[in-house]
């Protein structure tokens, strides 16, 4: 029988020959991710109500990224009670400090194609990238699945994404998502296995493909599946991940069925910013030219790897942040901060102004440092720019990739980056 | 043999479309008591709502609701707030996990939009049938049985323990 991506990695999981979509199984869990917001702080009196112990912890990632570092008396207790029960549990893949979790869980080599993850935030689709079935869940299911090992799934059916053409300069696979979330709306793929492909997609580097997957989330997906290839077996052998080639055979079977296909051209597609409040509200960057922003942020799993504190040093090598305008880095994890300082990206950030901040969610929830005041506007590479996330209620974020948060950060409104790329090469 | 599921009457509270977590539990309060972040629940779409809602009240929304987060304080601090169910013309998917482990009724209705805020409203979980006082009678998409045997026991951890117990036995 034929089966989608998505189909496959819920009956190996199942541990069933095949599936159909709208079939509710019970899954095996090979791994289960949390972090210290939604990790032991809300699991610890679950498990003790229901008498369980965690079922494996080697089969355990915790990670502490939401609350770090500790800025007052209760994050440094959630932080604290999260260090405490790695050691009493036994979990060894304990990372804490080292960056977001959706970016620390690839980078330590955790995540392979074929695998049934559970993470404990909403953008966990990210695990997507390497054709891992991973989802988000919350608190209470995250203690059933600590508990079990196992959770149930409705098997989803599978929207596709195909991407054409190929990137212009000054693009980023930030501005195909916001198009994305622009054209097909927050809800598309509610329930549903996001699946993307085509040619514009399979030249993007892992970092940029993590992208898509991440913010299948704001689709509404439950996943959002890429099928592996040589960057991807590259990028996890290189992470330290046990992959055989046999990690290829992960992909849809040609005659595979399918709800819907979606196709969009990358070769016309132009910076794309999302306004206030939603992703959705995504139009070209042009359109927005006359907002004038107070904060730049370059942060979160979305918008902090390697690449894109690139992309962001392409813009502001030999620039600076315009006055009255604060830009903001936080790296995504400790490991890209390392790289970022060794090939010289840092400096080129920190000499055009830019602040250096720790590697952690930071100010993309209104966890950390870097939130906004009432009446303040904010350009950022997050990924969701809800109504009082960043911050206080009344305050206004505008979503953009890094090349076009940076370009707005020397100009002090919001700017396609392209100009500036154009004007160097000149 | 799990408990029936009775019948639930509450007033309404009539929100739109794509309700996010965000405004369900904002960020900047995730750090405190449920208490406190309830007491920020929608305010930012409605600042009146966390001080005028009432225990058993059913709060209807439009499509899409709870997308965003997985944060399941979102749930949690309807349920503090003594919000007694939920009906939506859709819910996104984590959110509606997390209002059934947290054994919150979350009934799909494609006819949401008919009901109106301060109606009083019928619902039956276990049927799938909604009722506006003195009004139509709206149907809604059932809950499956495995999740209604959930509910019916309170959510997925007395569900789990009973499960755990069964076994051990």
């Amino acid at each position: 029988m034929s089966m989608t991506l998505a189909e496959k990695l819920c009956a190996k999981a199942a541990g069933v020959p095949s599936v159909t979509p709208g079939e509710i199984v019970t899954a095996k869990v090979d791994l289960a991710m949390v972090h210290d917001s939604s990790g032991p702080r809300r699991l610890v009196s679950k498990l003790e109500e229901i008498g369980a112990d965690v079922w494996d912890p080697s089969k355990v990632v915790l990670i502490t990224d939401h609350y770090v570092p500790a800025v007052d008396a209760e994050s440094a207790a959630i932080l604290d009670l999260t260090r405490k029960w790695a050691r009493d549990t036994g979990v060894e893949a304990f990372y804490d400090m080292q960056g977001i979790c959706h970016i620390v869980l690839p980078e330590r080599g955790h995540l392979k194609p074929g695998m049934f993850v559970a993470g404990g935030d909403s953008h966990s689709t990210t695990g997507g990238a390497f054709a891992a079935f991973m989802i988000g869940i919350g608190a209470t299911e995250m203690a059933g699945v600590m508990a079990t090992g196992e959770i149930w799934v409705k098997v989803p059916p599978t929207i596709r994404i195909e991407w054409t053409g190929a990137l212009g300069e000054g693009l980023a696979a930030k501005d195909m998502m916001l198009k994305l979330c622009g054209e097909l709306g927050m809800g598309v793929g509610n329930y549903k296995a996001i699946e993307y492909t085509g040619p514009a997609m399979t030249a993007l580097p892992m970092t940029e493909r993590m992208v898509l997957s991440n913010m299948a989330a704001e689709l509404g997906g439950k996943v959002g599946l890429i099928a592996p290839d040589d960057v991807t077996l590259d990028y996890l052998r290189a992470a330290g991940a046990d992959v055989g080639d046999d990690a290829l055979d992960w992909k849809s079977d040609p005659d595979a069925e399918v709800e819907a296909i979606h196709s969009f051209d990358a070769t016309t597609l132009n910076p794309q910013v999302a306004a206030p409040h939603s992703p959705e509200n995504a139009a070209d960057a042009e359109a927005h030219d006359t907002v004038k922003i107070d904060q730049a942020y370059i942060g979160a799993c979305t918008g902090a790897k390697l690449g894109d504190l690139r992309m962001a040093a392409a813009i502001l090598g030999g620039r600076k942040v315009a006055p009255g305008v604060r830009l903001l880095v936080a790296p995504a994890s400790a490991r890209i901060t390392n790289e970022a300082a060794a090939d010289g990206t840092l400096a080129v950030l920190t000499e055009a102004g830019a602040i250096l901040m720790p590697s952690g969610c930071g100010a993309c929830a209104g966890y950390g440092a870097g939130v906004l005041a009432a009446g303040e506007v904010c350009i950022s590479s997050t990924a969701r720019n809800f109504k009082g996330r960043m911050g206080h209620a009344e305050s206004r974020v505008y979503l953009a990739s890094p090349f076009t948060v940076a370009a707005s950060a020397v100009t002090g409104h919001i700017t396609d980056p392209r100009a500036f790329l154009m004007e160097k090469a000149a | 043999m799990s408990a029936q599921i009775t019948s639930l009457t509450g007033r309404a509270w009539v929100f739109g479309d794509n309700i996010d977590t965000d405004v369900l539990a904002p960020g900047i309060y995730m750090k405190g008591s449920m208490a406190e972040l309830a007491q920020h629940c929608l305010e930012s779409v409605d600042p009146d709502f966390a001080r005028n809602v009432q225990r058993g009240d059913i709060l209807v929304a439009g499509e899409n609701f709870g997308m965003g987060s997985s944060r399941e304080q979102a749930g949690q601090a309807l349920l503090e707030l003594g919000i007694s169910a939920l009906v939506a013309k859709s819910f996104a998917r984590i959110f509606y996990r997390n209002a059934i482990n947290l054994g919150l009724p979350a009934l799909v209705c494609a006819d949401a939009d008919k009901i109106r805020a301060g109606d009083t409203l019928s619902l039956d979980p276990a049927e799938g049938t909604l009722a506006i006082e003195g009004g139509e009678r709206l149907s809604c998409e059932p809950i499956p049985p495995h999740l209604l045997a959930m509910i019916a026991d309170g959510g997925l951890l007395p569900h789990l323990k009973k499960k755990l117990k069964g076994a051990a036995a």
